[in-house]
């Protein structure tokens, strides 16, 4: 059972107390009228299933109840780094110690 | 002392005798025993008949690694366990034990006749003939008859047939540091980590006693190292207990035996624990495991590993033999010799595989205690049919050839191929391993990023010179090797000949060879097989052992219960039953339940109970739910609507919220009235929907449907946290908050007007479609003018622990207005005469506002909500959609069936598009026939058509009308 970082209680908890909430970043475009038929499409439907590290976002659904977003790799299951909803998915070389132990080079 | 059991000496109580038995026959062994050690003890090797050829085997090993002693325990009462490893299982009094896999008898077994065809059996038998040979009868007999025939022929003990009576536990513990094993290396860790007593250290081993190959050879000095851990309270030892699994970030999965085996099973004491740890470090000192030698017939009983041998004597006080021939690879073979020949034992020789053996010390030893010591020799073969009776010896020449070099008469032949560490759990945690020369074997090298788990011991490769050896692999024999059976992988009866087929068949990666001559695929997971089979592949395709690689090593390190895994997650517990403050009241009243999401909801009553419930049952039911349905309609009705889904809205934003939810306007909304409104999802179809009641400027109480409550308070919860976090609402889930009892009917104004206190009841100040706040009965209430039967009518919000009492009152006051309680399956007829929709039965994911007749409910000025975007998709404005009609058999009495499918032709062939399909269908009593809701192509535009619906036998013709049955004008509704 993996250990997940939440970045609003700032604890590691035990992955059951977790929900996948699906891809992060993914933006609602508006306003409806201003929309063309494809970009809706796009955001509905289509999504990246990259090998290795992917923008997911999480919520900690038995314990605060926050949604929030990790950066996980998708081969060895491993979390790189959690933070909070609205933040920017952070750069690819984070200095260590913003990463979780399983991360660090 | 009778048999095989020396005068003195061992971890058993020799004073307190135990009484087994084994296949019926009553014997005897001591307290400390295992079944392993008093099977040997009363001179029993024959144990077990093998999972392919039916071969007679034998006990091998000592321990968990077991692969050929594996018996049924049945502790009576439906307490029976297959396949468990006599090595492991603790003597008590009255232990029942049974051999497997044969038939009549262990002696004398019909399934023993496929060894005679094992040239058929061999590596990838079933892929080469489970596809069915034309020469026996082609597929179909094949199927039928032989192979059902082979596949009972093979396999293990049988998995009980009732169900489990045991009950199992689970706990989580954290530690700073766990130390899997408790042999010297893990006791040794443990005491230095446990002085600091801020250190909490847990220890966990499999075996009964902790100190593993100590209690062999320093037994004092293992009973000193145990009790000054136990002395410390920062320590928890946990004996009996297998590390089966470990995981990322030090994560533990620990099989703890509760129940004392020397006890009756208490029912009030669970069996086993499933112990989920969590440790800040994990120290892994498993120690290391035998291997085999692969020579011809190496399985026979009587044949074991030498270090097996040394514990049976000298922890169990069992001699294993009285005749004892010895082959070995390295030099710990000899301290299992040396201490038999001490206990009375002769040893008739010790051949030596190696041309030198060792320094030549023990060698030497040997010599001097009269033993003779063949170096460069191996065994070719050996004599005897349920026991080994003797062994024949070949030297081995420099070439890698052997030449027949005479034979000594033994009962009992010891074998030593070198110890490979015990690096299973290192492993599972996806740890790097290097292969040791030196060794022979492959060691840890470096844990994989994160984890904290440290190799300790003879795990780590920290072993004697002695224990190690090179040789990997099989034995030369003279003449073709393919002729001989030289088991490999005792468990699924591998043999050196199966792997050597499978590379000449080609296979050339380890884990195809694997797959294809199942070695190591057992339930031991190859923990004696995998290093020689390694040898033999590396052997064969001219590699060497770490150019092969080695295949994955997974959980459980041993067969772990079901039962462990499911806990007391089972019956009742399994899933959670929610149920209504007016349950046990309409469980009294005759209500039969069903399950609607977790909830049990009553689906109708029946006041007085057939005698026969099968006989009479769909009949009763049909009864009962007219008669409810009449007495809504004629009288008044009680409906426990507590399952809804509840939830609260407050904060200056609360209506902005809903409007942008919602397809409806809420922002125009008045304080005390209600709306129904419909929740679509992102793509514009419908995915709930429920009444919003404003209570106050800023406070809104929103029903859900019963099943969605949770999804859609999940699905505001995203959008509130981050899609408008700029939105100033907090939401609330209150289902179990409020208890809802729906009084509808002409007469429900009458039963509850004088229990009501601050609301005014006349049509003018609280006409349909509002909701007010006051006191009924005295208790505080909700009160919602709502109708979803068609009725004038009322649904009551009261505090869930005050509803019982309101309940009853009004139960009996509808009584004497003729009316009653009705279940769901009314509530469903009632609904549907008036032509309202139930989400997920006229919806099915697919389906928009205008499809189902709502359009008019979509707050078309509304700059945006969710699925305003989805629902202008070209697909879900084009015509030839699927729309929510009403349909009458031609023969008015039939009633249809809910999901069957609608064509426009009564002579349509099979494969004819479908233009829709049956969503709802009842037998009215209101209108007297039969009647359905559809959803059908372009059905508005089809209104008068007759369409047809295709059964098994016979297709009926009906007619499409306007979905609302029921009152269209809505005059019961206002009363």
């Amino acid at each position: 059972m993996l250990l997940i970082r939440c970045p609003y209680c700032g604890m590691d908890r035990p992955e059951i107390e977790f929900r996948h909430a699906g891809a992060a970043h993914i933006t609602r475009p508006g306003p409806p009228d201003r929309v063309t038929d494809e970009e809706w499409a796009a955001f509905l439907y289509l999504r990246d299933n990259p090998k290795g590290r992917v923008a997911e976002r999480w919520r900690h659904i038995h314990g605060c109840g926050r949604f929030f977003n990790a950066v996980r790799d998708t081969v060895t299951d491993v979390f790189v780094v959690t933070y909070k909803a609205g933040e920017p998915r952070p750069p690819e070389s984070l200095a260590p110690e913003a990463l979780t132990p399983e991360a660090r080079p | 002392m009778t048999g095989f059991r020396s005068p003195a000496g061992g971890r058993i109580d020799r004073s307190k005798p135990v009484r087994f038995t084994f296949d019926g026959r009553q014997m005897h062994g001591h307290a400390g025993d295992t079944l392993a050690s008093a099977l040997l003890a009363n001179g029993i090797h024959l144990v077990g008949r093998s999972f392919k050829y039916h071969r007679p085997r034998g006990i091998l090993s000592a321990g968990a690694e077991e692969p050929n002693a594996l018996v049924t325990i049945d502790r009576g009462g439906g307490r029976e366990t297959p396949n468990l490893r006599a090595t492991q299982v603790e003597l008590h009094e009255g232990l029942v034990a049974r051999s497997q896999n044969r038939f009549p008898g262990l002696r004398f077994d019909i399934g023993s006749i496929n060894n005679a065809f094992s040239r058929f059996l061999g590596a990838g038998f079933y892929y080469k003939t489970f596809m069915g040979p034309r020469a026996l009868g082609g597929a179909k007999l094949w199927a039928r008859l032989f192979e059902p025939a082979i596949r009972r022929a093979a396999g293990l003990g049988k998995a009980p047939a009732g169900p489990d009576p045991d009950r199992y536990a689970n706990r989580f513990a954290h530690c700073e540091v766990l130390v899997i094993g408790g042999g010297e290396a893990g006791l040794a860790e443990a005491l230095r980590r446990s002085e600091d007593p801020a250190c909490r250290v847990m220890l966990c081993d499999e075996q009964a006693e902790l100190g593993g190959w100590m209690l062999v050879e320093a037994p004092e000095r293992a009973d000193e190292m145990v009790e000054a851990l136990a002395a410390r309270p920062n320590v928890t030892l946990l004996p009996r207990s297998q590390a089966f699994g470990a995981y990322a970030q030090n994560f533990v999965a620990i099989a703890q035996q509760l129940a004392d085996p020397l006890a009756l099973p208490d029912p009030d004491s669970p069996r086993e624990r499933l112990w989920q740890v969590r440790a800040g470090e994990v120290v892994l000192a498993s120690g290391a495991i035998e291997r085999p030698l692969v020579f011809p017939d190496n399985d026979l009983p009587g044949i074991l590993l030498a270090g097996a041998a040394e514990t049976y004597l000298r922890r169990y006080g069992v001699l294993v033999g009285r005749k004892i021939a010895v082959l070995t690879a390295c030099d710990s073979a000899y301290g299992a010799a040396f201490a038999l020949q001490d206990a009375g034992a002769e040893i008739v020789a010790i051949a030596e595989t190696r041309a030198a053996p060792g320094a030549g010390e023990m060698a030497a030893c040997a010599i001097a205690r009269g033993i003779p010591v063949l170096p460069a020799t191996t065994i070719i073969g050996t004599t005897g049919h349920l026991r080994v009776s003797g062994i024949l010896l070949g030297r081995l020449r420099p070439d890698g050839t052997a030449e027949p070099s005479g034979g000594f008469p033994a009962d009992t032949v010891l074998m030593s191929g070198g110890w490979t560490p015990s690096i299973h759990l290192f492993s599972q945690t996806k740890g790097k391993l290097r292969w040791d020369e030196a060794l022979g074997a492959y060691v840890p090298a470096a844990p994989a990023p994160g984890q904290a788990i440290r190799v300790s011991g003879a795990a780590a490769g920290e072993m004697p010179a002695g224990m190690c050896s090179r040789a990997l692999g099989a034995l030369p024999v003279p003449g073709s090797p393919d002729r001989v059976k030289a088991f490999v992988d005792f468990q699924n009866d591998v043999t050196a000949r199966d792997l050597r087929l499978a590379t000449r068949e080609g296979f050339r990666s380890i884990e195809h060879v694997k797959r294809y001559t199942t070695t190591g695929m057992a339930t031991d997971q190859g923990k004696t097989s995998n290093l020689n089979s390694l040898g033999i592949v590396a052997a064969e395709t001219g590699r060497s052992v770490p150019e092969i690689g080695l295949t994955t090593f997974r959980a459980p390190y041993t067969p772990v219960t079901f039962g462990l895994f499911a806990g007391q997650a089972r019956g009742d517990l399994f899933d959670p039953v929610r149920r209504t403050p007016m349950h046990d009241w309409a469980e009294r009243n005759g209500a039969v339940f069903e399950d609607v999401g977790s909830w049990k909801r009553a689906h109708y009553f029946l006041p007085r109970r057939p005698v026969d419930p099968a006989a009479s049952g769909h009949a009763a039911m049909h009864e009962a739910v007219q008669a409810e349905c009449r007495k809504v309609r004629e009288a008044v009705g009680l409906f426990d609507a507590s399952t809804l889904g509840k939830i609260e809205f407050v904060g200056p934003d609360a209506a902005e919220f809903l409007e942008r939810a919602y397809v409806n306007p809420v922002k125009g909304l008045g304080i005390g009235r209600c709306r129904y409104a419909v929740l679509l999802n992102e793509a514009g179809f419908i995915i709930d929907d429920g009444i919003i009641a404003r209570l106050a400027e800023d406070r809104f109480h929103v029903t859900t449907t019963t099943g969605g409550a949770a999804r859609v308070f999940g699905m505001f919860e995203d959008y509130l946290q981050t899609e408008w976090p700029e939105l100033k609402v907090w939401q609330t889930s209150v289902t179990e908050h409020w208890a809802v009892i729906a009084v509808q009917g002409p007469r429900a104004r009458e039963i509850i007007a004088d229990l009501v206190e601050g609301i005014d009841l006349s049509d003018a100040a609280f006409p349909h479609m509002a909701v007010r706040e006051g006191r009924i009965a005295g208790m505080p209430c909700r009160l919602f003018r709502v109708s979803f039967t068609g009725e004038f009518g009322y649904e009551i919000n009261i505090p869930a622990g005050l509803a019982l009492p309101l309940w009853e009152k009004l139960a009996e006051r509808a009584a004497e207005f003729g009316g009653g309680p009705y279940g769901t399956e009314a509530m469903h007829i009632l609904r549907a005469e008036k032509g309202y929709i139930i989400v997920g039965q006229e919806t099915d994911g697919t389906m928009t506002p205008d499809d189902v007749g709502l359009g008019k409910a979509i707050g078309r000025k509304k700059p945006d909500f969710i699925g305003k975007r989805g629902l202008m998709r070209p697909d879900l404005v084009a015509p030839g959609r699927k729309q929510l009609v009403g349909l009458v058999a031609e023969d008015r009495s039939r009633v249809l069936e809910e999901g069957a499918q609608i064509v426009p032709d009564s002579l349509a062939p099979a494969g004819t598009h479908a233009l829709g399909h049956v969503t709802s269908a009842y037998a009215s009593a209101a209108l007297g026939h039969g009647f359905a809701l559809a959803v059908v192509e372009d059905g508005r535009s089809r209104l008068g058509q007759v369409l047809h619906v295709p059964m098994e036998r016979e297709t009926i013709a009906v007619r499409v009308v306007e979905p609302v049955f029921l009152d269209p004008e809505g005059k019961r509704l206002h009363g």
